[in-house]
């Protein structure tokens, strides 16, 4: 029975929130890698993209609910993610056009497109503030729990309790989906294939007759559906605020890398590595140990590796780490 | 003369501008801003050195300038005794530890051939050297920051001046610099750049949280002043003379004897803020004079010459025989010690330290802002930048409230949209900065006051 309460305990506080945590942090690294295989471009403005996606998504939530559109148990969030999805690759193209294209005709350097970057976040940053204020937004509703931790005790007669929210299980349901439809896309369609080509040999692919226009505008638009709904299920599971977008860019970029950056399956992957990797180190087995262990070797202090302040500090060494001894990522990058 | 006429005539708008805010506003805002300036110029120096001369990308100009304020805490603040005979033995002990992890790293680094084995061997040895730090670190730590915490709870510092702190800060600054470098100037631009972001983060992440050093979260307040207190001034006499001889004018007008004293009351407390102020200024404009004089000789010395070269062509540079690995290394040090030096004396000059305010919005992008607008290269364009975008910064608000109120001026003051465009006014210093940047970046790549060599 320990044993059992042991397994419960694990995976209600580290398995099932890494795996939401990392599937958010999965379309983050995709939308980083995707630019940067493609466009060539660190995007410093990540963070502050997906908040606009968000943002958006709020808006026609908002107006949904004055109309008195709901889905039920769902959230209606989910039925306004279309159209912010739509107005985040407006915004996206709106930008391209005005912004950064100039740069890609003049084929200027990487690290001038990472400075043209920042002033692009600066921008969104500015917009988002204005519009929907830096305050936090809840815009969840519909019903919070699938099953609570009270009813799962006595519905199993064990001593741990297992929660699983409903927005856990929409993130990761919802992740799986976009995931395999986009490989999907990249490996098996025209369109996604000629990407491959242009991320691979830009000028080979030029040669063989792919239209850059056109990969470029796909590759927006795929970037801003994982924007909006990378942000939005962020938004849906804890809360939305500005600021902490902008600080969720630092572990999707270390996803994106360490995953390998030019690679979405790496970045896939990556972001759960990141997420696991924080969670796991930072966690205090105490309970843990309490249970598996006889009662004369119950540890006495917390069992935590490091203190949760780190959790963001522990992505960070990971990235460096991997960063120094492979820096092509772990799953070799630069293959879309 | 002729040549430099650009130079003369930006600055002159610049201080006209500054001027303008003292008059029309007051001068006490027109020193802080003028204050501000000054070490954001200090920073942009230092960024500058990286970027302009030797084209190296620096995201972690904020770790740099809060370990350059943590200097002016160790340095200024006076020990405290009974936290070191509660726990300063564990915390020397686990010093000694981490020398020892170093020496026998090192060790094996020279011994043994380069394999599998060493690099795993290494790991375990790091990774079990941070166990056994915190397990033993552990209960002096908690002792340490039991010790009265509400006032206290860390260890101190040196009980030092203030101002020996910011060549302190500047070695603690160019010491991480130097790890940061061995370990991250190999990697390409903007690997470089997003590496030396996240490294940054995790330098203010110890920073915050470990309280023992440097009471995280809760802030030290109160630290001492290069410069005399308000306070004090009041009471002073020849203070009070100095204020009085200022405003004879205005003074003489009043009658009344009773009012005189007052106003001039008065007049002193303002004064007193202004002149603690122009001490800082004072102190401030003394660094940036030393450093601009020490960077305008290296940028036209060999030295300077090799840094452009190496930039401009690192292959060709290195087939000259230069030593491009270790410039790099030096430059990213010199460059990092020069924004330690800002981060203390951001520190020294508001006298207090908070960790939490350390956020790479203000401490690194907007430093690039400034020298990307300024002129990377340019020394005298870093230093405009600095000006540039901090008055900018902080005037943003002011401006973008009365541009609102002139558009709107004809809408009601009840409209929904006007309130809410009022109430985001301090949002309005972000898009003023990204649209300086895009506009400059793609009419004005190289600055307002752009890079110039000339051959002497």
């Amino acid at each position: 029975m320990d044993f059992v309460n042991a397994i419960i305990l694990l995976l209600n506080y580290i398995f099932i929130p890494a795996l939401t945590y990392g599937s958010q942090l999965a379309l983050g690294a995709i939308f980083v890698t995707l630019i940067y295989g493609i466009l060539r471009f660190a995007n410093f403005a990540t963070g502050d993209m997906m908040s606009f996606g968000t943002m958006a998504t709020i808006l026609f939530t908002w107006y949904f609910q004055s109309l008195g559109v709901s889905l039920g148990v769902l959230p209606t969030a989910l039925l306004a993610i279309p159209f912010g999805i739509i107005f985040m690759i407006f915004y996206m193209l709106l930008i391209d056009k005005f912004v950064f294209k100039y740069y890609r005709n003049q084929k200027s350097p990487p690290v001038q497109f990472a400075m043209v970057s920042i002033g692009v976040m600066f921008v969104t940053q500015a917009v988002v503030r204005i519009i929907i204020g830096p305050g936090d937004r809840r815009f969840f509703d519909g019903e919070k729990f699938i099953i609570k931790a009270r009813e799962f005790k006595e519905m199993t007669g064990l001593n741990e309790g297992l929660a699983l929210k409903s927005t856990q299980v929409i993130t990761i349901f919802v992740t799986i989906v976009l995931v395999s439809l986009l490989f999907w896309f990249l490996n098996r369609t025209k369109t996604g294939k000629s990407m491959k080509a242009y991320s691979d040999n830009e000028d080979l692919a030029l040669l063989s007759g792919i239209d850059p226009k056109k990969i470029v505008l796909v590759t927006w638009v795929i970037a801003g559906i994982l924007a909006t709904i990378g942000g939005a299920l962020y938004g849906l599971d804890k809360s939305f605020k500005p600021f902490t977008y902008f600080n969720n860019m630092l572990p999707i970029f270390a996803a994106a890398i360490v995953g390998g950056i030019g690679n979405p399956f790496g970045a896939f992957l990556g972001g759960y590595v990141i997420a696991f990797s924080e969670i796991l180190l930072t966690y205090a087995y105490k309970k843990f140990f309490m249970y598996v262990l006889p009662e004369s070797m119950e540890p006495n202090s917390l069992v935590q590796l490091l203190s949760t302040d780190y959790k963001f500090a522990v992505s960070f060494s990971i990235l460096v780490i991997v960063l120094i001894y492979r820096p092509s990522g772990i799953f070799k990058g630069k293959v879309l | 003369m002729r040549k430099n006429l650009n130079v003369i005539a930006a600055y002159s708008i610049m201080m006209v501008l500054i001027l303008m805010v003292g008059i029309f506003q007051s001068w006490n805002i027109a020193l802080s801003i003028f204050n501000l300036c000054l070490i954001s110029a200090v920073m942009t120096m230092g960024a500058n050195i990286q970027w302009g001369y030797a084209g190296l990308i620096n995201f972690g100009i904020m770790g740099y300038t809060a370990l350059g304020g943590l200097a002016a805490v160790l340095i200024s603040v006076d020990p405290v005794q009974e936290a070191w005979r509660a726990g300063g033995f564990d915390i020397l002990m686990s010093l000694w530890l981490i020398v020892v992890m170093v020496l026998v790293i090192r060790f094996i680094l020279k011994r043994f051939e380069k394999s599998k084995i060493r690099t795993y061997s290494i790991a375990a040895i790091i990774i079990s050297g941070i166990l056994l730090i915190r397990f033993s670190a552990e209960p002096g730590i908690e002792a340490i920051e039991a010790v009265d915490p509400a006032k206290t709870g860390f260890l101190g510092g040196f009980g030092l001046p203030i101002i020996f702190s910011w060549i302190v800060g500047a070695l603690f600054a160019g010491g991480l610099a130097f790890i940061v470098g061995k370990v991250a100037l190999g990697l390409r631009a903007d690997y470089l750049a997003i590496a030396t972001l996240l490294i940054s983060e995790i330098v203010i992440a110890i920073i915050k949280h470990e309280d023992w050093l440097t009471r995280g979260v809760k802030n030290v307040i109160g630290l001492k002043r290069p410069a005399p207190y308000e306070v004090d001034l009041q009471t002073t006499d020849w203070f009070i003379k100095l204020v009085e001889k200022f405003n004879v004018g205005k003074l003489s007008v009043i009658e009344n004897l009773a009012d005189r004293q007052a106003a001039l009351n008065q007049l002193v407390i303002e004064g007193s803020s202004v002149f603690v102020k122009l001490c800082y200024s004072g102190l401030f404009l003394v660094v940036v004079i030393i450093l601009l004089i020490l960077t305008q000789k290296a940028l036209y010395s060999p030295w300077g010459r090799m840094m452009r070269a190496i930039r401009d062509n690192e292959e060709a540079a290195n087939a000259m025989g230069k030593n491009v690995v270790k410039q790099h290394l030096l430059i990213f040090i010199l460059g990092s010690a020069i924004v330690g030096i800002a981060g203390a004396m951001l520190v020294t000059q508001d006298g207090l330290f908070t960790p939490g305010s350390y956020r790479p919005m203000r401490y690194t992008f907007l430093i690039w802002v400034m020298v990307i607008v300024g002129g990377s290269g340019n020394n005298f364009g870093a230093i405009l930048g600095g000006f540039v975008v901090w008055f900018l910064w902080i005037e943003a608000a002011p401006i973008s409230l009365f541009l609102i109120n002139f558009f709107t001026a004809g809408i009601p003051e009840t409209n929904a949209l006007k309130a809410h465009l009022i109430e985001s006014v301090p949002y309005f210093r972000f898009l003023l900065m990204g649209l300086g940047l895009l506009f400059i970046m793609r009419y004005r790549p190289k600055g307002i006051l752009p890079e110039k060599i000339e051959i002497k």
